[in-house]
């Protein structure tokens, strides 16, 4: 575990070693040190808060992008049983940054769709680092029918830098892939739920990302743009990523106040990969509530709730003096 | 004795500056230098090869409506600052600076025009409002075009010019593709026709909303048209970029675009395309067959 940290968890990590030292001396010598390692305990718990209350928004998006994270598989393992993955977009080929199938959550039959990171050089390659092509993303609408067909809801998982960005995505044409998915989930007559489970980047993560309700994992990014792309654009450096990451207002935090998501799911004290199971149980439980409040509308009611969703969303100021500046929010 | 002995002449050196009022263009397509008025008198194209300047929504309107036809709506409308985007130049002086420069509020006009026989929902969006980039303002205005347009039964028609999603609104610039979408999603659902002209740029966040979702969709000659930039596939990707590559030549062939058409035979095309998917009015009658033109020769 301690091969991969990020700066800022390096005291806590060294913390850890010092904990796991002194329990082992302890056991070898039989030396009672309780009293010792219930102090370095406490003071583990003490280091995280401090160190997880200041977080930037660069720090934020280290986060989201920890190479323990857990990804979509990791939580449709945790949190759904009786996965049937289904494979291609019955046009091209079968894109393995986006996977996709029906699961139980709970009592529910449901889509889930989500996309994928690899873990390994092995596994990247296959996943091609979570950044789909086109094929990824019409295989998502695929399933989006075909969920509504049968009126499953769909479970959406978003963790991805982006669209891949190759010449293969312009010859067949991703930016019409994405439009076509943002166009067709107006109309898909059952409950979406997503959820940004890490990285959420541009167009790539909203290309999966309209839905009823929009979650986000506390430590998770949605953005307009990378940081590193912000900054290589507006600083001419992408050395300035850190300054345009807490520009560009792209931590679960600001997207909440903005009305641009609906809830943070909280991680557990040091991030979602300290403790996958924990998180994976808090997600399913949230899921589940949100699952059961839009069942209650009707089919009308629930895209027409999407559209104004949707609808409400910018920031414009009108000229005339009476309307002074106009934030349109969401109405929920 | 110097190496090198000093010239025996003055020469003169004549800057950019020193001539007279811009008269001048070098066509980057043939690298000819033309008259400018010859390009305006031209529509905004290289009488040499053809090259299709960028040109600005008034001489776009110009162009494909009739004369005094046009009705604007929202006009009023102009960007706040969200985020309080501050980079190495804050976006409120960017946009002070943007809207001298171009005379514009933001980077579309919307409104009501005539074109031959048919009234259509039409926005123009010009690249020299901040390269044409889609913030609230963007997205709220082709919203709301489109949705007049769904309730009024018009058809829409949106020419693009863009570099993309603006950055300096953050998240609520990435949310405009959403919400143009979904306006979208009605206007189709009730049957009415959308026709989206790309021309050049048409690039990133508004190509992956509305530019590619037209029942019809048409581009300039050698227009960029694309997703990601080319300079952003080479860093991340290392792959060969093919010639032509992201033009509209390139994404005809690639199966995007519904023809490719000469800016002088816009309008024509597009009425005779109206009256094609307008359910009461037949197509407009002419002989002539409305040809692809074939893309001037690139460097």
């Amino acid at each position: 575990m301690a091969h991969h940290s990020l700066s800022f968890e390096k005291p806590i990590l060294e913390l850890e070693t010092k904990l796991k030292e002194l329990r082992a001396f302890s056991e070898a010598q039989d030396i009672d040190v309780s009293r010792e390692l219930s102090d370095l305990e406490r003071k583990i718990v003490e280091t995280k808060r401090q160190v997880f209350k200041n977080l930037t928004a660069w720090d934020e998006v280290q986060l989201a992008r920890h190479p323990q994270r857990p990804y979509t598989l990791d939580y449709i393992g945790e949190i759904c049983r009786d996965f049937v993955e289904l494979h291609g977009d019955r046009h091209y080929g079968d894109d393995r940054a986006i996977v996709g199938g029906f699961a139980m959550l709970d009592t529910e039959a449901v889509m889930i769709i989500g996309t994928q990171k690899g873990r390994d050089v092995k596994s990247n390659v296959e996943r091609n680092f979570g950044m789909a092509y086109p094929e990824g993303y019409r295989k998502a609408l695929r399933l989006m029918k075909l969920a509504a067909k049968f009126g499953r809801p769909i479970v959406v998982m978003i963790d991805t830098a982006g669209a891949y960005p190759g010449v293969g995505s312009e010859e067949r044409q991703i930016a019409e892939a994405i439009a076509m998915n943002l166009r067709e989930a107006f109309l898909l007559p059952v409950p979406i739920i997503v959820t940004v489970i890490g990285e959420g980047g541009s167009g790539g993560a909203l290309g999966i990302g309209v839905g009823d309700r929009i979650l986000i994992l506390e430590h998770s990014y949605y953005s307009v743009i990378s940081p590193e792309g912000c900054a290589a654009i507006l600083w001419r450096d992408r050395a300035f990523a850190s300054k345009a990451a807490a520009a560009l207002k792209l931590t679960s935090r600001d997207l909440l106040k903005a009305g641009l998501v609906d809830e943070i799911i909280p991680e557990p004290l040091g991030g979602a990969h300290t403790d996958p199971k924990g998180m994976a149980a808090d997600l399913r439980r949230r899921l589940l509530y949100h699952l059961r409040e839009l069942k209650q509308y009707s089919l009308d009611e629930l895209l027409d709730r999407r559209y104004r969703k949707f609808r409400a969303m910018g920031v414009i100021r009108a000229e005339s003096p009476s309307a002074g500046e106009l934030t349109i929010k969401n109405e929920e | 004795m110097r190496l090198f002995s000093r010239k025996k002449y003055t020469s003169i050196k004549v800057r950019k500056k020193d001539l007279p009022g811009g008269l001048w263009i070098k066509c980057p397509s043939c690298q000819e230098i033309v008259y400018k008025h010859e390009i305006e008198s031209g529509q905004g194209v290289c009488p040499k090869c053809a090259y299709h300047f960028q040109i600005s929504w008034k001489e776009r309107l110009a162009l494909l409506t009739e004369e005094g036809s046009f009705e604007e709506w929202d006009a009023n409308l102009e960007s706040a600052d969200p985020l309080q985007f501050t980079g190495q130049v804050a976006y409120t002086a960017k946009l002070v600076e943007s809207r001298k420069k171009s005379g514009l509020k933001d980077a579309i006009i919307c409104g009501k025009a005539r074109m031959g026989p048919f009234t259509v929902a039409l926005g123009i969006m010009d690249f020299s409002f901040l390269g044409g980039s889609m913030g609230s303002v963007v997205g709220e205005k082709v919203t709301r075009l489109i949705e007049r347009a769904t309730a009024n039964k018009l058809s829409v028609l949106i020419l693009s010019a863009t570099g993309g999603a603006r950055m300096y609104e953050g998240m609520y610039s990435l949310m405009q593709m959403a919400k143009t979408s979904a306006a979208l999603a009605r206007h189709a659902n009730a049957g009415l026709p959308y026709i989206s002209i790309l021309t050049h740029p048409s690039t990133a966040g508004v190509m992956a909303s509305y530019a590619t979702l037209g029942d019809i969709i048409i581009a300039e000659p050698h227009a960029l048209i694309g997703f990601a930039g080319p300079r952003v596939i080479k860093e991340t990707t290392r792959e060969d970029i093919p010639n032509g590559f992201q033009r509209s030549e390139f994404m005809l062939k690639h199966g995007l675009i519904d023809l490719i058409v000469n800016r002088k035979d816009l309008k024509e095309t597009l009425i005779r395309l109206l009256g094609y998917l307008s359910r009461s009015t037949p197509p407009a009658p002419s002989n002539q067959p409305i040809v692809e033109v074939s893309a001037p020769t690139t460097s």
